[in-house]
């Protein structure tokens, strides 16, 4: 493996060197930055030119400029980073630095959604290949594909936060909305489910009464004006959860499972109620132990109660315990929501930024603030990686159930559940690993217009503030990140591909 | 006897030679119809309903856009165009009414300003249309460069292996490393003044290097296949085995991919417009307009939702399209999809 990474980096080096010289000359040569000063009537425009000469060096030609830029960018690899100076003259690291850890923020996010429900989407689609709800997802994924993101993002503003913070103001919940909701939720259990008309009718039933009742319980609580997650409710997403992990890591014919994520889900409500004053007003490294915490004890609970399915228990059990933080952190914040909403006078889903200016609170606040300002974002990027997330896995997922070792498991009397997740989902994972390390490669500077669309100071609304001047230095920092991110994940996607798969590994 | 019949006798004759017991049953039962694989695929591609009503939209769309406001200086049926400012009637909401008169409405009409109008009175379907125009156009062009190019620099680093592979792949993988939307940004910035063509052209230049792979692949495998030994055999030239007995086995793949790049080159222009980088005005292209007005929602919705409803129609269009001929080429496909 060694030889084949070393070789790799080499000429991923050299790639990357070849592209840094081609975007350099473009765009030194797509128009001289001083064109706006020279129009301008500033009388102080004389020194202002010069000195943006002197920041840019525009008195020496293109290639050597280019050649003298890259001795400065080498020595990043010795420690030493020279990335230049902007146009006003501030060093380009420093302002890249910034943009880069608000891009992130907001793509690591949006990403995880991202792949999560893409992932599960397209394997249950994948399953009910040719049912109405498969039609219906392919429909949405290509409706998602065609969808430009600065359009769907205005339509966003206005609905999901404008509309959406009128209507918090005085939630009411309308009848039909109750209807149209619980027709929907029941038609989407129904294509899950699937099987025969009788199992799907159970299903639409089951799952429209539940999300009526829901609703109509929303409604007469006035729950919106005073959102929270109650025991009750606490008591019953947990053991949801518990049933969920077992569901999905070891099915119910171990029961010992079961048992061990229930006793994580006890744990967990336990601590609902005990953790109150903790959590008061907490620091962020507060809250991280306590999940790191969380997953310890989800883990030791496994492994001491898991017996024969240790391995299976020790995973359900940390997916219960990270499933009842969760919970917790969320019951937090709904509680923090009615004192943040007045202090930002109801605008809960902000449209530009990526904080409220001068906003000061306690934890939960700040969190609701940023949580806020994700929102949008995170929605746009998401609805359009998850077309494509949910069209791979359907395709992988189908090549892999075709496959002659499924038929093979199958052949030997293992359950279906074992079946599709043990044996199909495991090695329909392994393109879908190669594509996701593309895709965080990518995202990284791809989420240009989304940060121009939403005010978010990132690294695409930087590019793209550099190339309107068009000042060399900083578009050229923005791709030396860029352009570096997609080789590596490139060559990460590769090398996990070989690592995930023995057949390449040993051919 | 007709070719069919032929063919019939053929199969039950093969049919007969297989199992041992066959006397023709097949002729005289079941009918079997000898096809050619284009029109197999052909076949596949008409049963595809997706693909078969976005083509229909599409064309439709093509043909009001084109034949709406004329182009290229012959003019077309539509009265208003799209650069004559006007006086702004009723805040320039449109007059277009689809709601039947028995359901409350005002029945079917399309009045004088069907789209509404801008600020400055312009027309806005005039200018929507117009604005189709141009996008369609580049991301036509954008298809065209984009695939002559992939499949050039594909067809030669598959087919001649070695160094002139090595040198044209590093190459390609130079331009992956390049985000597209930067480097189309940057020659927009740099070309976008010279009209939409020149755009269209420059950023064919920069979207090849998918179908480039594509195509590499294709030939990889090709070339070791016994009929392209065979053509060598025979004494053809490299180009003549390129061209003739290479090139017309990847059509499939080249007519899918090139579908998808002109729905992604959509994309990229009207993206590239609302940054700024695209067309310029006075020209628009829908992009454009929907970057120009994307304040005036609160107050005058339509000037953003007719720009974004066409945007959204023809990359969907061009998307199931692709879809379809990807399901008509896959041999793998045998049942023909509802």
């Amino acid at each position: 493996m060694a030889p084949f990474i070393i070789r790799r980096l080499f000429i991923s080096f050299f790639v990357l060197l070849g592209a840094t010289f081609i975007v350099y000359v473009l765009v030194a040569s797509a128009g001289d930055p001083r064109n706006a000063l020279l129009e301008s009537t500033d009388p102080g425009k004389a020194n202002k030119i010069a000195a943006m000469t002197r920041n840019l060096s525009l008195d020496v030609p293109i290639i050597p400029r280019y050649f003298a830029w890259l001795g400065g960018a080498l020595g990043c690899l010795i420690g030493k980073c020279d990335l230049g100076n902007t146009a006003s003259g501030a060093p380009v690291s420093g302002g890249l630095a910034v943009a880069m850890g608000s891009t992130l923020r907001l793509v690591v996010f949006a990403l995880v959604i991202a792949i999560v429900v893409g992932v599960s989407i397209g394997m249950i689609t994948a399953l009910r290949q040719y049912s109405g709800l498969d039609y219906s997802v392919t429909f949405l994924a290509f409706l998602f594909f065609s969808l430009p993101v600065f359009w769907i993002a205005v339509l966003m503003k206005q609905f999901l936060a404008i509309k959406f913070n009128d209507w918090l103001k005085a939630p009411s919940i309308p009848p039909w909305v109750i209807v149209v909701t619980a027709v929907v939720a029941g038609l989407i259990a129904a294509g899950v489910v699937g099987g025969d008309r009788r199992r799907r009718l159970a299903a639409f039933g089951g799952a429209s009464v539940a999300v009526a009742l829901l609703m109509i319980y929303f409604a007469v609580t006035d729950w919106f004006a005073e959102p929270r997650i109650g025991p009750v409710a606490m008591i019953a997403m947990s053991a949801i959860t518990a049933v969920a992990a077992t569901a999905l890591f070891a099915g119910f014919r171990s029961r010992i499972v079961l048992y061990a994520t229930l006793v994580t889900a006890v744990v967990g409500v336990i601590c609902y109620f005990a953790l109150d004053s903790i959590l008061a007003d907490p620091t962020t490294l507060l809250v991280v132990g306590l999940l790191v915490l969380a997953l310890i004890v989800g883990a030791g609970i496994g492994a001491a109660m898991g017996g024969l399915y240790r391995s299976q228990a020790v995973k359900a059990c940390m997916l219960t315990a990270f499933g009842c933080g969760g919970l917790i952190f969320a019951s937090q914040l709904l509680a923090a929501l009615p004192a943040y909403s007045a202090k930002v006078n109801g605008v809960v889903v902000a449209t530009i930024g990526a904080t409220t200016p001068n906003f000061s609170g306690n934890f939960w606040e700040t969190t609701l603030d940023q949580l806020g300002h994700l929102l949008l974002p995170t929605i746009a990027i998401v609805l359009i990686s998850i077309a494509a997330y949910t069209r791979y896995t359907r395709s992988s997922m189908l090549e892999v159930m075709n496959a002659d070792y499924i038929r093979t498991a199958r052949a030997k009397g293992l359950t279906e559940r074992t079946v599709v997740v043990r044996h199909g989902f495991r090695n329909a994972l392994i393109p879908i690993t190669t594509i996701v390390a593309l895709d965080v490669g990518g995202l990284i500077g791809g989420a240009i217009i989304t940060e121009t669309v939403f005010g978010w100071s990132g690294m695409g609304k930087y590019f793209n503030d550099a190339l309107k001047i068009p000042d060399p230095n900083a578009v050229m920092g923005f791709f030396l990140v860029t352009g570096t991110a997609i080789v590596l994940f490139n060559m990460i996607a590769d090398i996990t591909y070989g690592f995930l798969d023995p057949r390449i590994r040993l051919s | 006897m007709s070719t069919e019949e032929k063919a019939a006798a053929a199969a039950s004759a093969a049919n007969g030679n297989g199992n041992g017991n066959g006397n023709g049953t097949a002729a005289q039962g079941l009918s079997i119809v000898a096809r050619t694989q284009g029109q197999l695929v052909r076949r596949r591609f008409f049963r595809h309903r997706g693909a078969m009503i976005s083509l229909t939209i599409l064309v439709l769309v093509i043909l009001l856009a084109y034949t709406s406001i004329g182009f290229a200086g012959i003019p077309g049926w539509w009265i208003w165009n799209y650069y004559t400012p006007g006086k702004v009637v009723n805040r320039g909401a449109p007059t277009l009414s689809l709601w039947p008169t028995f359901l409350g409405g005002d029945g079917f009409a399309i009045g004088e300003h069907p789209f509404g109008q801008d600020d400055l009175g312009r027309d806005y379907f005039a200018l929507t249309m117009r604005g189709a125009q141009i996008s369609i156009l580049i991301a036509f062009v954008v298809g065209i460069v984009g695939t002559l190019i992939g499949v050039i620099i594909g067809a030669l680093a598959g087919y001649y292996r070695g160094w002139v592979e090595s040198g044209l792949m590093r190459f390609t993988d130079v331009m992956i490393t390049i985000p597209i939307l930067v480097i189309a940004a940057v020659l927009g910035q740099k070309f976008g003044g010279a009209g939409p063509l020149v755009l269209a052209i420059v950023i064919g230049l920069v979207l090849w290097t998918g179908l480039a792979r594509l195509i590499r692949g294709e030939f990889l495998s090709l070339r070791e296949k016994e009929f392209v030994e065979a053509a060598r055999a025979l004494g053809a030239k490299p180009t003549r085995i390129i061209f003739r007995h290479i090139l017309p086995n990847t059509v499939g793949v080249i007519t899918v991919a090139a579908t998808l790049l002109i729905a992604n080159a959509i994309l990229l222009e009207t993206a590239l417009s609302f940054l700024g980088f695209g067309v310029r005005a006075p020209d628009t292209s829908l992009g454009l307009l929907v970057s120009t007005y994307q304040n005036a929602f609160a107050t005058r919705p339509w000037l953003f939702w007719w720009p974004g409803l066409f945007i959204i129609t023809i990359a969907l269009t061009v998307n199931f399209i692709g879809d379809g001929l990807r399901d008509a080429f896959d041999p793998r496909q045998n049942r023909v999809r509802a």
